[in-house]
């Protein structure tokens, strides 16, 4: 593994802390400049109550302008003392949260500014509901990933569950029953990759690139074959409705956002929790992430390598599976043909931008959720953005990401690489 | 576990950039051996039956495509709704159950030879006063179906012979068609010369977007599978973007279309304007011809064969991996790019948010199916065109959806990448002494 890391290209050593001081100074010039300067005359206006709310919360009314200004001028500060000054860990990731904070506050203000009010809370709730199949999508590369096996079917994963899903659901009229076969077949796809990747040691890049095709493939075929047909009977299933927390569900803003959403949120944040503790905090993730990072260390000491692999890839298609329901039986019902348009691949790329821990990716995962709902949402009250910029956000932010310029995102070491037992 | 060890097909699957010739060295030795065998018929009988039993490559291919199509044949069988009603009085009729199932099956794999190679009805008309040219209408939509699959899976092919995943042949595809359907649209030129220039701009647009991926994996590290992939998304997005804008889009249409490329920029009919093949068929031929010439032939080719093989013993030989990724990227995403401009001067004629379709991602199967060789990946386009051509004739005449095809050409990749899989169904006893195996397969850190 030396022989091939040394393979690697002569790396330009760019001092990455002078690197990430230079984008934030290039973030806050453009909150500056572009926001600031560009704005249209008038308040951004956010409104935080939502109808029907017990408790009302003022609007709030930003003069657009001189708010991105400021901000502006207070990143580009911030990025300069970034370069000077060395600082542990926790305040240099306060720093960055700070910025990119800054940026979008200075983004929506420019946005709204001179238009009609912003609906905030509306904005993040679709955000948290974009986020559910990339959270749960990530998570299973994460969880397949850590033990070694590349997961590029997501895509896949989250088109068969949403498949399995809407048609369960639709047919048996119980929607567990739906989300619950959504994550079986999420789990049937992990087989599949699970046993050509480990057992008949095909290269899993392709694998994950040809299973997501075939999964394409049966879902469209099925699709138009028995769905189209029988629409009444087997794809029209109802969704979950919404559960409100008590108590804190009324909690203003945060209330309608957090805990105000269909049980998938729930289990998203279940699984969040869970991976997290599993992998970081527990014997097993420890086993998990030795066989992800040297195979024969860990069947030396008695780990069965390709069991926990095994296991894990299914476990991660389970999960991915129920991310594929959320986007049928939890949002718009019915299923359509790739109806997960690309949102395995933004997983992915959460993941990768995430490093490949289940709370980094969770929150590129709400990232690049919030990058979708402002395009749908900024569409609607007329932003001066083409929607199509804001929905390139993820994959651009994901190839800066790979190529170093945020921190080298760094694979388990032997991700990707088949193991034989010697 | 031993019999991926002697498997000597861990060669597509595992790796196609490792191994240079793992195919061509087969085929030689057998060949070589047959020859020493002089024309003793028994013996060249009996090596040809070791290779069936053995599971030599050309076999595992052919039993990965029969494999397939059983499969897609069972499927459209049993969600046919005509089968499914008589396997529900299975047991007080149970013949009409099997041959039912058999029927659908049978009806909708000949509705697809029909569609993809010859029509005996259109053959009998032609007899009876009917147009000729109508005969050759399936072969021509094969060919026009595999002219953008050969040229993008060039694209692939040649990547992974450098030892580099372009998954990216979409966004290069999209670069390539933006650019020529600009070109064809926007600009006038004299008769061939537009033509010429619109193919070129397109050649260009591919470069770009290859090019980019190979510069940025040459100077940062950044892993080409992610560059390539997240590529794609911004491709798309970016012409969705651009179709919206004034430049690009068609006066008075309410959908995102772009304006019709001129006459002078269409590539020309090959047998006359009733059949849809173009010049575009012989462009890809030639590029298959080029890229071996390319490969086998050229310091380029050698270079980028050894950093493929091991980059190790290409930089202590003076090699320049990263320049090689470079060279490499801006040839893949340039033939991805001609890819585009075939499809938009050759059959589309106006840019579309959807121009892409799938040849992308079917051009990564067919370099796999192909085993990364020009000659293969022309091969297996046309099988992949074949299998496209024919199943939309297979959905109108028996209404199953085309999307068959995709599932049988997923599932063609997925065996062929897995010949111990296919050795364990049919019982092969895999290669004695071959090979040991190709275990070549990278993470991302690689």
């Amino acid at each position: 593994m030396t022989a091939i890391t040394a393979v690697g290209p002569k790396r330009v050593t760019i001092d990455r802390q002078r690197a990430i001081a230079g984008i934030f100074v290039m973030l806050g010039v453009v909150d500056f400049f572009v926001f600031g300067l560009f704005a249209s005359n008038g308040d951004a206006v956010f409104t935080f109550t939502l109808n029907g709310a017990a408790v009302s919360v003022p609007n709030l009314s930003l003069p657009a302008g001189p708010v991105s200004e400021g901000i502006g001028a207070l990143t580009v500060i911030l990025g300069l003392l970034y370069a000077g000054v060395r600082l542990s860990k926790i305040p240099q990731r306060l720093v960055g949260v700070a910025v990119v904070l800054g940026f979008v506050v200075s983004f929506l203000c420019w946005s709204d500014a001179g238009r009609i009010p912003l609906p905030f809370v509306s904005l993040m709730q679709s955000t948290m509901l974009a986020a559910i199949p990339l959270v749960l999508g990530a998570l299973s590369g994460c969880l397949c990933e850590r033990s070694g096996v590349i997961n590029i079917a997501i895509e896949g994963q989250l088109l068969l569950g949403a498949f399995a899903g809407a048609v369960i659901a639709s047919s048996f009229g119980s929607l567990w029953l739906g989300l619950f076969s959504g994550s079986i077949a999420g789990g049937l796809l992990a087989i599949l990759l699970a046993v050509f990747a480990i057992r008949y040691m095909v290269d899993q890049i392709i694998l994950g690139v040809v299973l997501n095709v075939f999964a394409s493939g049966l879902t469209g075929y099925l699709y138009d074959q028995a769905l189209v047909p029988y629409q009444n009977r087997l794809n029209s299933p109802n969704t979950f409705v919404p559960i409100k927390v008590p108590v804190l569900g009324d909690i203003p803003i945060i209330g309608p956002i957090l805990f105000d959403s269909t049980i998938f949120l729930y289990i998203t944040y279940a699984a969040v929790a869970l991976v997290h503790i599993g992998l970081f905090k527990t014997r097993w993730g420890l086993r998990v992430r030795a066989v992800g990072e040297h195979p024969t260390a860990a069947d030396t000491v008695g780990i069965k390598v390709l069991f926990t692999r095994y296991r894990n890839v299914v476990l991660g298609g389970l999960v991915a599976g129920i991310g594929g329901a959320s986007l049928t039986i939890g949002s718009v019902g019915s299923f359509g043909k790739d109806i997960s348009s690309g949102q395995g691949y933004i997983a992915l790329a959460a993941m990768i931008f995430g490093r490949w821990t289940p709370l980094g990716a969770t929150g590129a995962a709400l990232l690049f959720g919030f990058s979708v709902a402002c395009a749908n949402v900024l569409g609607t009250i007329g932003a001066p953005i083409p929607s199509d910029f804001l929905l390139m956000l993820p994959y651009v932010a994901t190839i800066i990401a790979v190529a170093g310029f945020v921190g080298r995102s760094r694979a388990p070491k032997a991700d990707g690489q088949p193991y034989i037992k010697s | 576990m031993t019999q991926q060890d002697t498997g000597p097909g861990g060669t597509v699957a595992s790796d196609p950039p490792g191994t240079p010739e793992p195919a061509e060295g087969a085929s030689s030795g057998t060949a070589e051996d047959a020859r020493k065998a002089g024309l003793k018929g028994t013996e060249v009988a009996i090596s040809l039956l070791n290779a069936v039993l053995e599971g030599s490559s050309a076999v595992v291919t052919f039993l990965a495509i029969v494999t397939a199509v059983i499969i897609g044949g069972l499927l459209i069988a049993f969600t046919s709704p005509t089968v499914l009603h008589a396997w529900s009085h299975l047991f007080s009729a149970p013949g009409s159950a099997f041959s039912q199932a058999w029927d659908v099956a049978a009806s909708a794999y000949s509705a697809m030879f029909e569609g993809a190679i010859v029509n005996p009805h259109t053959v009998s008309a032609a007899f009876h006063g009917g147009s000729i040219a109508q005969i050759f209408n399936p072969l021509s939509e094969t060919a026009v179906n595999a002219t953008p699959l050969i040229l993008a899976g060039l694209a692939v092919a040649l990547a992974f012979r450098a030892g580099m995943f372009n998954i990216g042949a979409t966004g290069q595809f999209i670069g390539g068609a933006m650019i020529a359907g600009w070109i064809g649209f926007a600009v006038h030129l004299p008769m061939i010369i537009h033509v010429v220039v619109a193919v070129i701009g397109g050649v260009v647009g591919g470069s770009i977007v290859g090019g980019f991926v190979g510069g940025l994996k040459a100077r940062t590290g950044a892993h080409e599978v992610i560059v390539t992939i997240m590529l794609n998304y911004v491709m798309e997005y970016l012409i969705l973007f651009l179709l919206g804008l004034a430049v690009f889009r068609a006066p008075g249409l309410p959908n995102p279309v772009s304006p019709p490329v001129a006459t002078n920029a269409t590539l020309p009919h090959l047998a006359g304007a009733t059949l849809r093949i173009n010049a575009g068929f012989l462009v890809a031929l030639a590029a298959a011809f080029a890229v071996a010439w390319l490969l086998n032939r050229t310091t380029i080719g050698f270079e980028l064969r050894t950093v493929g093989a091991n980059p190790n013993a290409a930089r202590a030989a003076g090699m320049s991996p990263e320049r090689t990724w470079v060279t490499v990227m801006l040839i893949c995403g340039g033939l991805a790019g001609l890819a585009g401009a075939s499809v938009i001067l050759g059959t589309d004629f106006a840019l579309t948010p959807q121009i892409y379709g799938t040849y992308g991602i079917d051009a990564i199967t067919v370099a796999l199916l192909g085993r990364a060789s020009p000659g293969g990946v022309v091969l297996a386009a046309l099988l992949y065109g074949s299998l496209d051509a024919g199943s939309v004739t297979m959905q109108a005449q028996t209404q199953i959806p085309v999307d068959i095809a995709t599932v049988i050409q997923a599932l063609i990749v997925l065996f062929v990448a897995a010949p111990p899989f296919i050795r364990e169904i049919y019982h092969l006893r895999g290669r004695r002494g071959g090979e040991s195996g190709q275990l070549l397969a990278k993470g991302w850190s690689s």
